[in-house]
């Protein structure tokens, strides 16, 4: 159990899929603006990428080394995750409308996410068994939710801010970012490995 | 090297993107989701821009609701004309691609005064962090200044301008209406030029004091703004939504406006008509002539009886809202009692030509010479040349009897009748010794246009000059120029000489005793008094009345109900009468009024028939203000640095003296510039722009 708690605050904390491991920055200053959009694209991200960790490593194993075509995982990834983003989309505006209207246009701006491609390719990676794929990709997208609500937080104080004309919008944007990952350098050492 | 990897990779690669395409080919047959086939016809019309500027989720979300009828063919605001047919065609529906276009409107002059109606949008709209930044706001309503609706706005239509308060670009706002859905004080709305027309003043809208005593309710703050900044004829445009004469008006209105202003509890009220006088001047001596926008023709005939202020006004509403008005006028110009009530000195015939002009440009035929009851009746005129609606403004042009002894004799004239033959150019014979009777503002204009025509004149009142009705500013030009005023007199009987003109007027003095009605103390005679003077005219102008004389004419289910001051009965707020298809307006609904009160209720009127010629129930104005809101009648206001009022330069009394030259000359360009930056540019109950500019100093 330990391992799993260790897993999940490395990849949420010291691991951060955006603020460490610098993947997904388009969505990370796209949706960044307003809180419910963030909101949103949290839960979107959370919701495919789990899925996509466990469809990712049974291909992986499935296929890819079954077959000794491990050299075509990023192209494969790539297909899959698109096929699955498509796939689930139908499905929830089937039997999941509410959901459906609330992921609204995030889930397909999913398809192309690299934090989500990085995340299967980390699974593999690390040799991951099912159970941890599952987890961790789970708990990486909880950190990318979670960096992508504070940033939220702190630019919508950008509304009411006094910003000099040049560094408005995405400048200051990457800066704050860059201010973040510093701070979440600092849960280095927190977990080891 | 081998091959075989290449073939076996592209046979993966070829393998896997068959299943997956056969995956999603039967998971889109399991998971169909029945769609009307039409959203995707529509949709595929769209510029899929998703940009929302039409208020829906995208443009998905606008085709569903195009299919569903909650939108029109024109709901892609960003798309235009082009899509809209596209659409159109798409669904099957004929496309109102002239449809009048919406333009944003802000309603608020800017306050640092902010509570209520306020709905919390995320830190960005937040109150407390605007406090934060830049101190208190009281007003209850006011814009916020955070610039919200200039985020949102997806055609670049909104910039804060420089007093934190967003500028609309009309010529880029599209009417989308996305800055009215966000805007957290609901102080942004969507409206036609129609609908600006057709507004009367609200409880629940920020209405200044100048604007709610304002019987046209003129947008008086803006137009002011808009000579401040240079720009008059967007002043007159102003003027002209709600006041089609203000060449006129400038002239002869007494302003109540500036009875409510603000600025006099610092130190004299703004000089609100000069100023409008000043803008209109502009529009007719230096132009280019305004070019008054008219919606689409509907077709809809409408009779106005009577080329009065009020008429005019009707026609003028009418015509701006696209329909087809007639007028009909028994004199043989227009400009009703303004032309043959007010002297030539207040306002010149050529001014009143040029701006009734404007008003037949607009394309409003005129039938001169029409009488009511004599060339066409209620019943011909609905009956043979069916017209839809008719309006009566056939005013009060009939004199009042003194009710003395030998008010018939030759020599004494209705003050009114005297002004019209003045007005006529068929001036009636006057001799040296000039009475007139009466103290309202008909009184005044027979006593001056007397003067210059060298006679000598006399005005007798029965009460003091604290109870004259005329405006002051009358009043005492009257005195400089040399009309000797008798208080407390009243004519008991005239005398004829052996040739049976009038040649003495006895008259008896009068006490004030206890208040009245109105609210004025009652003349009360003193027996015994009674005087003789001798005279060669006596002009009567204690009052006028409507002659309604054509009603005898009507058949019975034509005729309109009357009251028993000899005016119409009609609903206050529709001026509808008691037959559906007729309205009415100006002095002959509200007896004799000043002109502007008839512009006003000719807007009414236009606006209750255009109601009635579209089909519409015939409604009062929605939460009308009727009556001066408490909260906007403050009673002292501090923070204002002096400067005093600007006052027209006039001819002098000698350059006065046996002509009729006008009198009043009009504001100087620098004269009004000053005088404009004096409005506070109230609202509700903001005032105090200074404040607000201290607030905004370092941003």
């Amino acid at each position: 159990m330990s391992k799993f708690l260790l897993m999940v605050i490395s990849a949420v904390l010291v691991k951060n899929i955006l603020l460490a491991q610098f993947l997904g920055n388009c969505p990370f200053q796209g949706t960044s603006k307003k809180m419910d959009t963030a909101m949103g694209m949290g839960m979107a991200v959370v919701f495919v990428l789990t899925l996509a960790g466990a469809i990712t490593w049974a291909v992986q194993t499935f296929v890819l080394e079954a077959f000794d075509l491990v050299y075509l995982q990023t192209i494969v990834f790539i297909l899959v995750i698109a096929t699955l983003v498509q796939f689930v989309e139908m499905f929830m505006k089937k039997a999941m409308p509410p959901l459906y209207r609330a992921l609204g246009i995030f889930l397909p701006l999913i398809t192309t996410n690299c934090a989500v491609l990085g995340v299967c390719l980390l699974n593999i990676q690390y040799e991951y068994n099912f159970v941890n794929s599952v987890v961790f990709s789970f708990a990486s997208a909880a950190g990318f939710g979670l960096a992508l609500v504070l940033f939220a937080g702190i630019r919508e104080r950008f509304a009411i801010s006094r910003i000099p004309k040049s560094l408005e919008g995405t400048a200051l944007g990457l800066v704050t970012a860059g201010l973040m990952a510093l701070a979440f350098w600092g849960f280095t050492g927190m977990v080891k490995g | 090297m081998s091959i075989t990897p290449i073939i076996i990779a592209v046979a993966m690669m070829f393998g896997l993107g068959i299943v997956c395409s056969l995956l999603l080919a039967v998971a889109s047959k399991v998971f169909f989701v029945e769609e009307d086939p039409r959203i995707a016809m529509v949709e595929e019309a769209l510029m899929g821009a998703n940009c929302g500027g039409c208020g829906f989720a995208g443009c998905n979300a606008a085709a569903e609701a195009v299919v569903a009828g909650k939108a029109g063919a024109n709901v892609c605001v960003a798309g235009g004309p082009a899509i809209a047919a596209r659409v159109g065609a798409a669904i099957g529906q004929a496309v109102d691609l002239d449809a009048e276009p919406k333009v944003a409107v802000l309603n608020c002059r800017g306050s640092y005064r902010v509570n209520e109606r306020f709905d919390y949008q995320g830190i960005q709209d937040c109150r407390a962090a605007a406090l934060y930044w830049d101190g208190a706001k009281e007003c209850g309503m006011s814009c916020l200044g955070l610039g919200t609706c200039k985020s949102v706005c997806p055609f670049g239509a909104i910039e804060m301008g420089p007093d934190h308060m967003p500028v609309i670009n009309t010529n880029l706002c599209v009417g989308c209406g996305t800055c009215v859905k966000n805007c957290p004080h609901h102080v942004l709305h969507l409206e036609t030029l129609s609908e600006r027309l057709l507004a009367f003043n609200r409880t629940d809208e920020c209405v200044p004091p100048c604007r709610q005593l304002c019987p046209a309710q003129i947008d008086i703050p803006r137009y002011i703004r808009y000579i401040k900044n240079g720009m008059p004829l967007a002043a007159v445009e102003t003027i002209k939504e709600r006041n089609c004469m203000p060449l006129s008006i400038g002239r002869v209105c007494p302003h109540p406006c500036e009875d409510a202003c603000r600025r006099r509890f610092v130190d004299e009220a703004v000089n609100i008509n000069h100023l409008k006088r000043y803008a209109a001047d502009i529009e007719m001596y230096q132009g280019p002539t305004l070019n008054i926008r008219v919606a689409r023709n509907t077709g809809k005939r409408v009779a106005v009886i009577g080329g009065g202020p009020a008429g005019l006004s009707t026609a003028f509403f009418l015509r701006r809202l696209g329909h087809s008005p007639e007028i009909f006028e028994m004199m043989p110009k227009l400009g009703g009692m303004t032309r043959y009530g007010i002297p030539e000195y207040r306002l010149p015939k050529k001014i009143l030509d040029w701006e009734c002009q404007q008003v037949v440009n607009l394309g409003v035929p005129v039938h001169y010479g029409k009488k009511l009851g004599e060339d066409m009746t209620i019943q011909s005129l609905r009956e043979d040349d069916g017209f839809e609606a008719i309006m009566l403004g056939i005013g009060c042009w009939t004199s009042s009897a003194m009710r003395c002894d030998g008010e018939d004799l030759p020599g004494v004239f209705g003050g009114i009748t005297f002004l019209i033959g003045q007005g006529l150019n068929k001036p009636l014979p006057l001799g040296k010794k000039v009475v007139v009777i009466g103290g309202g503002n008909t009184a005044i204009d027979c006593a001056r246009t007397s003067l210059r025509r060298g006679a000598d004149v006399t005005l007798l009142y029965r009460r003091t000059r604290k109870e004259m009705p005329a405006n002051m500013i009358e009043i005492v030009e009257a005195e400089r120029e040399g009309v000797k005023f008798h208080f407390l007199a009243a004519p008991t009987k005239i005398y004829a000489n052996k040739d049976g003109n009038a040649a003495q007027l006895e008259y008896i003095r009068m006490e004030l005793g206890e208040p009245d009605a109105s609210g004025r103390r009652r003349p009360v005679p003193i027996e015994g008094s009674n005087t003789i003077m001798e005279v060669d005219n006596i002009l009567s102008a204690i009052g006028q009345r409507a002659d309604l004389s054509f009603a005898a004419k009507e058949a019975e289910e034509y005729r309109v109900e009357t009251t028993k001051w000899s005016t119409f009965a009609a609903n206050e707020q529709t001026l509808q009468t008691n037959i559906p298809f007729v309205f009415t307006s100006g002095d002959v609904f509200t007896g004799p009024q000043t002109v502007v009160k008839a512009l006003g209720t000719g807007r009414r009127a236009a606006r209750a028939i255009h109601l009635f010629v579209t089909g519409q129930e015939v409604t009062a104005p929605p939460s009308e203000l009727l009556k001066p809101t408490p909260e906007a009648l403050i009673p002292h206001i501090t923070g204002v640095a002096e400067e005093p009022r600007a006052h027209m330069p006039e001819l002098t009394i000698a350059e006065r003296s046996l002509n009729f030259k006008e009198v009043e000359l009009g504001l100087k360009p620098g004269q009004a510039d000053r005088e404009s930056q004096r409005c506070l540019q109230c609202g509700n109950v903001c005032f105090d722009q200074s404040a607000f500019d201290e607030l905004f100093v370092e941003a």
